[in-house]
């Protein structure tokens, strides 16, 4: 008999609000081998063997409190070697720069920016479109990814964002949404995947990524 | 494809239990906000918003049990509002797992709370929930006013004007209840809703006066609005969400199915 491998998945808790969700949407697809932990120690980041970056609130207080909280080392070494999944505010944290309150440099693991919608944004149809991004939307899986695993093409995810990322590089760019324009919605490189979206309130689909992340050996 | 516009089951809870009799089929308990709420959510609803209508502060820890039980059970999201009244009050909510909270009355007496709230907590969960009337008579240019107290009390404040407000100082969303028609089942007050959903550049939610699944469409379609509430319709099992959400989609709104 082999033993079967534990695993922990841990939540990286920087003091920006409410992680119970996230944690909550983890354990219920998690199997009996899998443990999930919030935590703000870095050591306990450093031992996990998966990594979810959560992200609330206005980016510069993010980015401001992961420094303080001394997890940006931590961060940047868990995104070089295992499976991370960064979610909301926390794929702008993973771009090199956000317009967000006067601007704001973020951690530069994708190349590109977080850019406002804008209060005119206009619909093809040219209505008036309202900031935040709010609601369920759909997504194109612009990519075959392993996190995207029995998620239909187009499911409906729910957002709440009213800053977008748009990297240099478009090959990184594994999801896609319709807001009036096509904007990047999900993020892929390696062992790192990031989107915007709130899987945990998400129903099936998002449930159905959490699973998926669980699972992943973080090959893309 | 697109953004879908969103049905929102409202529930008013006291001390922990859904009131106002909900009487949904083969649900033994049919108080227990658990099962109304993984109900709906398995009808597909696209939020589920409570009204604690809770009256001592001291039973508001029940509130927040309750969401806690809520948020781990059900994976979609939740609003909660009533009795919101300092930053702690949010807090306390976020942390169960709520992912905004509605702010009515003390918006009204101290318009700073808002700003302070959106800035503390950012304005993705603040909504701010409007009670407004007309008070424009026949014949005379539209206007509504921001009333308090169950819409006994006026306020002197115009809806729209102090709509524009509230988002200037940070409200994510306007939770817009015509007092005129709630309760009606009449319908939405369709020219407060889309005068409201013109004049902001945040997500409208109409509520107030849903009587059958025509009014949620013309909510949407007259009423601009981006997302409907409605209470009775649901809670009395005259149609399910599902129901509601595939009339919306036969008459070409964008809805999440």
């Amino acid at each position: 008999m082999s033993e079967v491998k534990k695993s922990t998945v841990a939540v990286i808790d920087y003091g920006m609000g409410n992680l119970h969700s996230v944690a909550k949407a983890l354990e219920h697809v998690a199997d009996e081998n899998t443990t999930v932990v919030v935590t703000s120690d870095p050591a306990v980041i450093d031992a996990a063997d998966r990594v979810l970056l959560p992200g609330v609130g206005a980016i510069r207080d993010c980015i401001g409190e992961m420094h303080r909280a001394g997890l940006v080392p931590s961060i940047h070494k868990a995104m070089a070697e295992k499976p991370f999944l960064a979610i909301c505010v926390g794929i702008q944290a993973l771009m090199a720069h956000s317009e967000e309150s006067n601007g704001v440099d973020c951690l530069s693991h994708f190349q590109g920016n977080a850019l406002f919608f804008g209060e005119k944004h206009k619909d093809h149809d040219g209505s008036k479109l309202k900031v935040p991004h709010m609601g369920w939307n759909q997504v194109k899986q612009t990519i075959k990814h392993p996190l995207w695993k029995s998620i239909p093409d187009n499911a409906r995810f729910y957002f709440v964002h009213s800053f977008y990322v748009v990297p240099e590089n478009k090959e990184e760019i594994a999801g896609t949404c319709d807001y009036g324009f096509d904007f990047c919605v999900a993020l892929a490189r390696d062992n790192v995947f990031a989107v915007q979206f709130h899987p945990e309130k998400s129903h099936k689909d998002g449930l159905q990524l959490y699973k998926n992340f669980i699972h992943w050996d973080g090959k893309a | 494809m697109g953004l879908a516009k969103r049905i929102i089951p409202c529930l008013d809870v006291d001390n922990g239990r859904v009131v106002k009799g909900v009487q949904f089929l083969d649900i033994r308990d049919a108080g227990d906000p658990v099962e109304v709420a993984k109900r709906y959510d398995e009808q597909g609803a696209d939020e589920i918003t409570f009204l604690d209508i809770t009256a001592s502060s001291d039973d508001r820890a029940t509130t927040v049990h309750m969401v806690e039980a809520i948020a781990s059970q059900v994976f979609i999201p939740l609003t909660v509002g009533g009795g919101i009244r300092t930053c702690e009050d949010i807090r306390r909510m976020l942390n169960a797992g709520a992912d905004k909270v509605g702010i009515n009355t003390a918006a009204v007496f101290n318009p700073e709370f808002v700003r302070e709230a959106a800035e503390r907590f950012g304005s993705q969960c603040i909504v701010v929930a409007i009670d407004a009337k007309k008070v424009s008579a026949e014949g005379e240019t539209d206007k509504w006013e921001i009333f308090t107290h169950g819409g006994r009390k006026p306020t002197g404040l115009d809806a729209v004007e102090w709509a524009k407000k509230m988002v200037e100082y940070g409200a994510g969303e306007i939770l817009l209840t015509s007092m005129d028609r709630d309760g009606t089942k009449n319908g939405f007050d369709l020219g407060v809703t889309r005068a409201i959903s013109e004049a902001v550049h945040v997500p409208v939610i109409a509520s107030g006066g849903v009587g059958n699944l025509d009014h949620l469409v013309d909510g949407v379609t007259k009423g601009k609005a981006d997302a409907v509430l409605a209470a009775s319709i649901f809670h009395f099992g005259e149609y399910s969400v599902q129901e509601a959400k595939q009339r919306m989609s036969d008459a070409g709104i964008e809805m999440r199915l």
